[in-house]
């Protein structure tokens, strides 16, 4: 692929299991273009430059910084954000688990932590509290204190251990 | 906080990154897992023409495990080595060291070789790459293919051998010798932040061979003798680097902890805190 | 601590309970909807702020013209416009004619101080534009630190003020003179308090639009409030107050007072939009944020106490400074004021002495943040405690004590003027101190202190002042110019409850709410007294000043939700079940008295029953059956307002806050000998905050703001060069704690309720902002036996405490640079070796041609005068490289012994100065070595975002200049940098083989 300067280009993605297309001049940020062309506005900017991890989205299923991504470099890929997680409009366990722990209070980290919380309990499926954060050290929350998060995921990995709960519905996409 | 305009090539093979570095020379840019490129892209800090991305470029994600060496591949990420279970025997000290870098998703997208390519002084493979005496290969579409030893690479703060028209197309880390411990040890503002100072060692019976990252401007590593003369060779490497005052430490913060946890990390092994 | 599942409760009664948030569903599903998330209208334009990379200089000249020919731009805002349209800012002091705009029209008094707005079709292509604009500055001399900056000599920032202390206030209350004299002791203390910021995670965002047929400034903003803040933003837009629409979006992403300062931004905006004629958007980025938003201020405090023989505190004296930046931004001076009344903390001390200076640096203006004016206060009076104790050899813990406010003495008038409501700070004390663990504490550091360990337990009391009173800031004004500026006081809280046809609750609320959950607590306290499912009202926390109601002291601040917003919330419910109440009797032909609201129901005990929602619908569809007082129509709004806050009396007392919270914290802390880490082993926080109306979201709140403060005890402080050069540019270099540095502390409670407000609650969520930074420092003294404690104890800082003992460097590896204090940012010294004589190399020098070789990336060079040039250079290191527009000149001629070879130059990148004086000696061969000694100044961004590297970059460019001289004497590349000589050097030193 060569896109030019200037020039918007086309791409194509699965945003949250649909195919969208748009056109984007190579410098755009993929946080930009999933947030103001495909409307995603789930996903925050809270730094660009990879420190504070508000834009965390999964990029096949991988926990990924949308800042430090190019929206031409999500071409053919599959992108999964925080919009994805409620199935008819039901929160999935974490979500619920984050509202019972208060682990958010303006949200504005919150999907990003979501997204990686998505990606590291399927590789760390009974993580301990220090694993836990540090995995969340890759994001940064002003209003929390962390707390509520941490219990929120300890208590999630416990729950889907022992099979409590499930992470809604089967066909989730980010189910590998 | 937005770039300014570039070209954007999405490679598809060695040969094409090699001649868009031909025919672009200084004017392009590697984009690899674009943990450093983008925020420098994104704060205009960097302008480049062109924009090559190797993210696709399947000849480049190779892990070769070959006979004393484990070469890892241009568009290799950092954690497809976390993931790696034979790390930890091949290269022990990569192994301790990667935890420590950034975090997860920062290393789910972040290349061994870019972090070579970027050359900071705090960062954690290069440190490895020159304690290890492991080398770079640097490829071009004309010139010679390289295979430059890392402490010749390194050549200052962000600073590198490398040439606009090269790739690093693989990085070689040199295997686990027998009877070598490898530890390795880092103190930072907070977890995951870029070293204040970062310790990597590789301790045989008759020596230590110490790396230091965050302290000098590259990476330095120094063989040292053990026992009774250990001190006033830490006190030498502490004062030979030149370290500096900067917002979050003093240089005699620095060189204190060169001497004093150089000598903890090789003479009490508890002390290398895992990550 | 309380185990916050979500009780529900046999009686129907929701305040106090630990119900989750109704707010949580959108924001966890991310369909929050934040400043940047609505939609704009059509043809909405995007702006970028051209900010100066200067501390302080003169602007001299602003050139347009080829960003405007870019194409996308559609204009570019001035400084010129801004005068022509606007007002400056009014201050809220008097006889300190500053003129503060919001675009620099003179001069330039911070670095990231907004120039011009450029405003074109995208935000890329506004910062493309960004480096268009030529902007021509004249470098002044900067003062960063205050003290300096209230110096005769010091630079002045404003010109028509003379000076830099705007305001100066002496206040004496007792007989503190008379105290000090019969003191047995005298126990002093100076500290500083840096600048820091509670930094949302989401940044400022402006909408502005222009109504040029009405002349309308409708401006939609994460505006916070305090309201009073919008008469001074339509007083610089230049229109009455009913001509500026203040919108606020249904969700912010944190602002913990930060976003006060966005006021600046909303009027510059409201012109942007007039300029370009549409609607403009901008979207603050985080560097924009950390130079250019808001901060704490920074204070210098000098603390003394009169104490008797068994520490009993007789008499205070404050002589503070505070640090405002290059601006007094309205509600500054307020750092100091807010807590005028609260300044002797939770002691009975009589006397009291102030002296308040408030200057202005050459930083970024100072304002609203979590813990405003508590932080910087209790750093001072409890540290001071603390010495107290230490140099009486008595225990803290026992200090504290004997100095408490006894609890029958409440409501208690504090020596300057606070009404302190409630509280019984005994009874909490020991209440933490059984429950909290604290005689195990104290074990444990003897142990660990048995066992060789750093370890220290830090104490401190907090008085939280909660719902400012809004006359306080004018305690910074004399009594007689009080007098003429007319009284203010008071606290106004609107709350405004909205009942449909159909039954529906809908409350609208002015608290701008930024995360703290309202929308549930509001919902919880009209469920209550309406008899109704929380779940089913909806909460409005939107606020238009077009149409809503609101008043100066509406908005998310001061703590003033729980005791006022909350309390206005149950007045407008209890008026909307008067009305019911009496609909009902006239239909039941009852007694109002007698009907009750419960389970959606509307009753009277064992007689008649309706839905709430049937009894509520008749008011909308059958006002005829209402009784004759009632006119139709279901909609109450209540302002409230407590008669305790009244202004400043001719005396200077004043009652600044209505509720006063009462804290006791403690803390263990084990110190890492060798990496100077602090290690908060355990934390305890006991608050009293009256009564809770919602346990969970409490400690949220509290959780919050401890790891702020962890922060600030810790790790962040906005770091200035000594030339004013801004180095916190990003969040790699100011540092938030993240989930591993973040501690758990263990939380209790008791309550005593407030009876100054409707539900008993106090404020709380800022009380540990201003009291854990100091119990952390406490902590660290008792750990190391020092006094000096300075925060952030970075490990750098605290290992420098510890003490650095440092064997001396081996021969020829001595530093080589010796900063100059007081000097430029970077400077350093180093040589090269050339085989040519010292008249050779000094002619290759004065040659042009030369200069122009030997100067990395110089694409011109063109002669000005005598040795002088200008030149267009790209310099940089590995990816990162900057143009600039330079000049260089050769001075100090003396051949061929000396030359200063100096140069300096702007990019969109920042600005960089840097000079090197050269000395030539010849060596024995005839060969001369080059020693430069040399000193870099670098501002704006490359300076805010490249802190870590600044010393090694200037080093390799300077560096280049020299090799390349050497290259260009011998015609091949020199070896010898400084790197390889030092490594032939520790070889031999070591007496091993070259080090790899
Ligand atoms: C929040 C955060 C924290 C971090 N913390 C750390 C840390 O603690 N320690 C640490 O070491 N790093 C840290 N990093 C940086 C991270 O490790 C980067 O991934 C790494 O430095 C660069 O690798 P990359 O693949 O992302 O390279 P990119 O960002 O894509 O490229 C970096 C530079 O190298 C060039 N380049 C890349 N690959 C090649 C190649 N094959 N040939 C030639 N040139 C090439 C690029 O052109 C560019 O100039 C952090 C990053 C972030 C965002
Ligand atoms: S916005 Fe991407 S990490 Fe902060
Ligand atoms: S909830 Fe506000 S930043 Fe995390």
């Amino acid at each position: 692929m060569h896109a030019p300067a200037e020039q918007r280009s086309e791409i194509e993605l699965e945003l949250n299991g649909e195919t969208r297309h748009g056109r984007t001049e190579p410098r755009t940020q993929l946080c930009d273009f999933l947030r103001h062309d495909l409307g995603a506005t789930g996903v925050h900017v809270g730094c660009e430059h990879g420190v504070c991890g508000a834009c965390t989205v999964l990029v096949d299923g991988v926990a990924s910084r949308s800042c430090l991504m190019l929206a031409v470099q999500a071409d053919g890929r599959r992108i999964d954000t925080v919009e994805s997680l409620a199935r008819d409009d039901v929160m999935n366990d974490l979500q619920q688990a984050f509202s019972r722990h208060h682990a958010l209070q303006c949200g504005f980290c919150t999907s990003g932590i979501l997204m990686s919380c998505v990606e590291f309990l399927q590789r760390v499926p009974t993580p301990d509290e220090a694993q836990v954060r540090d995995m969340l050290s890759g994001h940064l929350c002003r209003c929390t204190g962390y707390t509520g998060i941490v219990r929120a995921v300890l208590e999630v990995a416990g729950q889907r251990q022992s099979g409590e709960s499930q992470q809604n519905a089967s066909e989730n996409p980010n189910d590998v | 906080m937005k770039a300014a305009s570039f070209d954007y090539v999405r490679a598809s093979s060695k040969k094409e990154v090699l001649q868009l570095l031909h025919e672009h020379g200084e004017d392009a840019r590697i984009l690899a897992g674009g943990q450093s490129l983008m925020a420098t892209l994104n704060m205009r800090l960097t302008q480049p023409k062109v924009v090559i991305d190797i993210n696709r470029v399947e000849e480049l994600n190779r892990i070769r495990n070959e006979s004393g060496y484990l070469a890892v591949g241009a568009a290799v990420r950092q954690v497809q080595l976390t993931d790696r279970a034979e790390l930890a025997r091949e290269v022990p000290l990569l192994a301790k060291a990667l935890p420590w870098i950034g975090h997860f998703q920062t290393r789910n997208r972040g290349t061994v070789c870019g972090s070579v390519a970027h050359a900071d002084p705090s960062a954690e493979i290069p440190l490895c790459l020159v304690t290890l005496g492991g080398s770079v290969v640097l490829e071009s579409l004309k010139g010679k293919r390289r295979e430059v030893p890392a402490a010749e690479f390194f050549q200052g703060l962000l600073t590198t051998d490398r040439q606009p028209k090269e790739l690093i197309s693989e990085v070689r880390f040199p295997l686990a010798q027998d009877g070598t411990d490898y530890r390795f040890q880092e103190i930072a503002m907070r977890h995951g932040d870029f070293a204040l100072v970062a310790l990597a060692l590789c301790l045989r019976a008759d020596g230590a061979h110490l790396g230091v990252g965050g302290v000098a401007d590259r990476p330095v590593a120094q063989t040292l003798p053990l026992g009774d003369e250990l001190p006033a060779a830490l006190n030498t490497l502490a004062w030979s680097l030149g370290a500096q005052d900067d917002v979050h430490a003093s240089a005699a913060y620095r060189r204190q902890l060169v001497r004093e946890l150089g000598q903890r990390l090789i003479e009490e092994p508890s002390h290398a805190r895992p990550r | 601590m309380s185990d916050h599942s979500t009780e529900t409760r046999a009686d129907g009664s929701h305040i106090g309970r630990s119900q989750t948030r109704f707010e949580d569903q959108a924001l966890l599903r991310g369909l929050g909807r934040y400043a940047d998330d609505l939609a704009t209208p059509p043809g909405t334009l995007h702006a970028a702020v051209v900010r100066s990379p200067h501390a302080h200089a003169r602007v001299l000249s602003v050139d347009v013209s080829e960003a405007l020919a870019l194409k996308g731009v559609r204009a570019v805002l001035t400084g010129e416009d801004v005068k022509r349209w606007a007002h400056p800012f009014p201050v809220g002091v008097r006889g300190a004619p500053m003129e503060h705009w919001c675009l620099a029209v003179d001069k330039v008094r911070y670095v990231g101080e907004p120039v011009c707005v450029v405003i074109a079709e995208d935000r890329y292509r506004a910062e493309d534009a960004l480096d268009l604009v030529r902007v021509q500055y004249e470098p002044l001399k900067p003062v960063i630190d205050p003290e300096k900056a209230a110096a005769e000599d010091a630079p002045v920032l404003h010109d028509a003020v003379g000076g830099n202390v705007v305001n100066e206030r002496h206040f004496r209350y007792g007989d503190p003179d008379q105290a000090f004299e019969d003191a047995d002791h005298r126990v002093s203390i100076k500290v500083r308090f840096p600048r820091n910021s509670c930094t949302p995670i989401e940044c400022y965002v402006v909408v502005g639009q222009y109504q040029p047929a009405t002349g309308v400034y409708d401006i939609l903003s994460n505006f916070q409030g305090p309201y009073a803040l919008h008469s001074v933003m339509a007083r610089a837009l230049n229109v009455t107050s009913n001509r500026l629409r203040l919108r606020t979006p249904p969700d912010s992403g944190g602002s913990f007072g930060i976003k006060q300062g966005v006021l600046t931004y909303v009027v510059l905006m409201g012109l942007a939009a007039r300029k370009a004629g549409a609607p403009v958007k901008w979207v603050e980025d985080r560097l924009e944020h950390l130079q250019a938003s808001s901060s704490a201020t920074n204070r210098v405090a000098d603390m003394e106490a009169a104490v008797d023989a068994d520490g009993r505190v007789t008499a205070l004296r404050y002589d503070q400074i505070d640090d405002c930046g290059g601006y007094l931004r309205a509600p500054e001076p307020a750092t100091f004021y807010r807590m005028h009344g609260n300044l002797t903390g939770a002691y009975g001390i009589r006397n009291l002495a102030v002296r308040n200076r408030v200057v202005l640096t050459n930083k970024l203006p100072s304002g609203l943040n979590r813990g405003f004016g508590g932080g910087q206060m209790y750093f001072a009076l409890e540290r001071l405690m603390h010495q107290v104790a230490r140099q009486l050899n008595l225990d803290p813990l026992e200090v504290m004590r004997r100095n408490l406010v006894p609890a029958d003495a409440f409501p208690y008038r504090t020596a300057s003027g606070a009404l302190l409501d409630s509280g019984k700070y005994a009874d909490t004390v020991d209440l933490a101190l059984r429950d909290g663990g604290y005689q195990e504490l104290i074990q444990r550091r003897d142990r660990a202190r048995a066992e060789g360990k750093l370890y220290g337990v830090g104490l401190c009391a907090v008085v939280e002042p909660s719902i400012s009173n809004m006359g306080y800031i004018t305690t910074a004004l004399t009594p007689e110019q009080r007098r003429k500026a007319g009284p203010k006081n008071g606290a106004v809280s609107t709350a405004t409850i909205g009942i449909d046809p159909l039954g529906g609750i809908t409350v609208h609320v002015s608290s701008t709410p930024q995360g703290q959950g309202h929308q549930t607590v509001v919902a919880q306290v009209v469920a209550e007294v309406l008899g109704v499912d929380p779940a089913s009202i909806l909460v409005n926390v939107e606020l238009d000043t077009g149409k809503d109601p609101w008043s100066i002291a509406s908005g998310n601040y001061s703590s003033r939700f729980a005791g006022a917003v909350a309390g206005a919330v149950h007045k407008a419910a209890l008026q909307v079940r008067a009305r019911l109440a009496n609909i009902a009797a006239t239909m039941w032909e009852a007694d109002a008295e007698r009907v009750r609201f419960a389970g959606g129901k509307v009753f009277i005990e064992d007689g008649p029953s309706l839905g709430f929602h049937r009894v509520a619908g008749t008011a909308h569809w059958s006002p005829a059956l209402l009784p004759d007082n009632e006119s139709g129509g279901l909609r109450e709004t209540a302002f409230w307002t407590p008669p305790q806050l009244e202004a400043p009396d001719d005396d200077d007392h004043i009652n600044s806050s209505l509720c006063h919270g009462f804290i006791f914290d403690y803390c263990g802390v084990e110190i890492d000998r060798v990496t100077g880490e602090v290690h908060i082993d355990r934390y305890v926080t006991c608050h009293d905050a009256g009564r809770l109306l919602n346990p969970m979201l409490v400690d949220g709140q509290i959780r919050g703001g401890f790891t702020q403060a962890l922060g600030v005890a810790l790790m962040e402080e906005f770091a200035y060069g000594e030339d004013g050069s801004f180095l916190s540019g990003t969040l790699a270099d100011y540092l938030l704690p993240t989930a591993p540095e973040a501690v758990e502390p263990l939380i209790l409670h008791t309550e005593t309720p407030s009876p100054f407000t409707p539900l008993g609650a106090k404020g709380m969520g800022e009380g540990n902002n201003m009291s854990t930074p100091v119990c952390i420092a406490n902590a660290v003294a008792d750990a190391l036996g020092r006094d000096d404690i300075q925060l952030p104890l970075t490990p750098s800082r605290v290992r420098g405490l510890i003490g650095i003992d440092e064997p001396p460097a081996p021969e020829g590896l001595e530093p080589l640079a010796a900063p100059r204090a007081g000097g430029p940012a970077l400077q350093a010294r180093d040589s090269v070796v050339v085989p040519a004589s010292p008249q050779t190399v000094y002619d290759t020098v004065l040659d042009p041609e030369t200069l122009r070789a030997i100067i990395p990336g110089c694409h011109a060079l063109e002669l000005e005068g005598e040795n002088q040039y200008r030149a267009d250079v790209t310099v940089g290191v590995g990816m990162i490289k900057a143009r600039f527009a330079a000049r260089v000149r050769l001075s100090d001629l003396d051949p061929p012994h000396s030359l200063r070879l100096s140069g300096s130059g702007d990019s969109a990148m920042g600005s960089a100065s840097g000079s090197a004086h050269v000395t030539l000696v010849e060596l024995d061969n005839g060969h001369t070595r080059l020693e430069y000694v040399y000193e870099v100044d670098v501002g704006g961004k490359i300076a805010a975002v490249g802190g870590r590297m600044l010393q090694s970059a200037s080093k390799i460019i300077i560096g280049q200049v020299f090799n390349r001289l050497a290259q260009r004497l011998t015609g091949k590349p020199v070896g010898g940098g400084l790197w390889q000589r030092l490594r032939a050097l520790i070889a031999r030193l070591l007496g091993k083989g070259d080090a790899s």
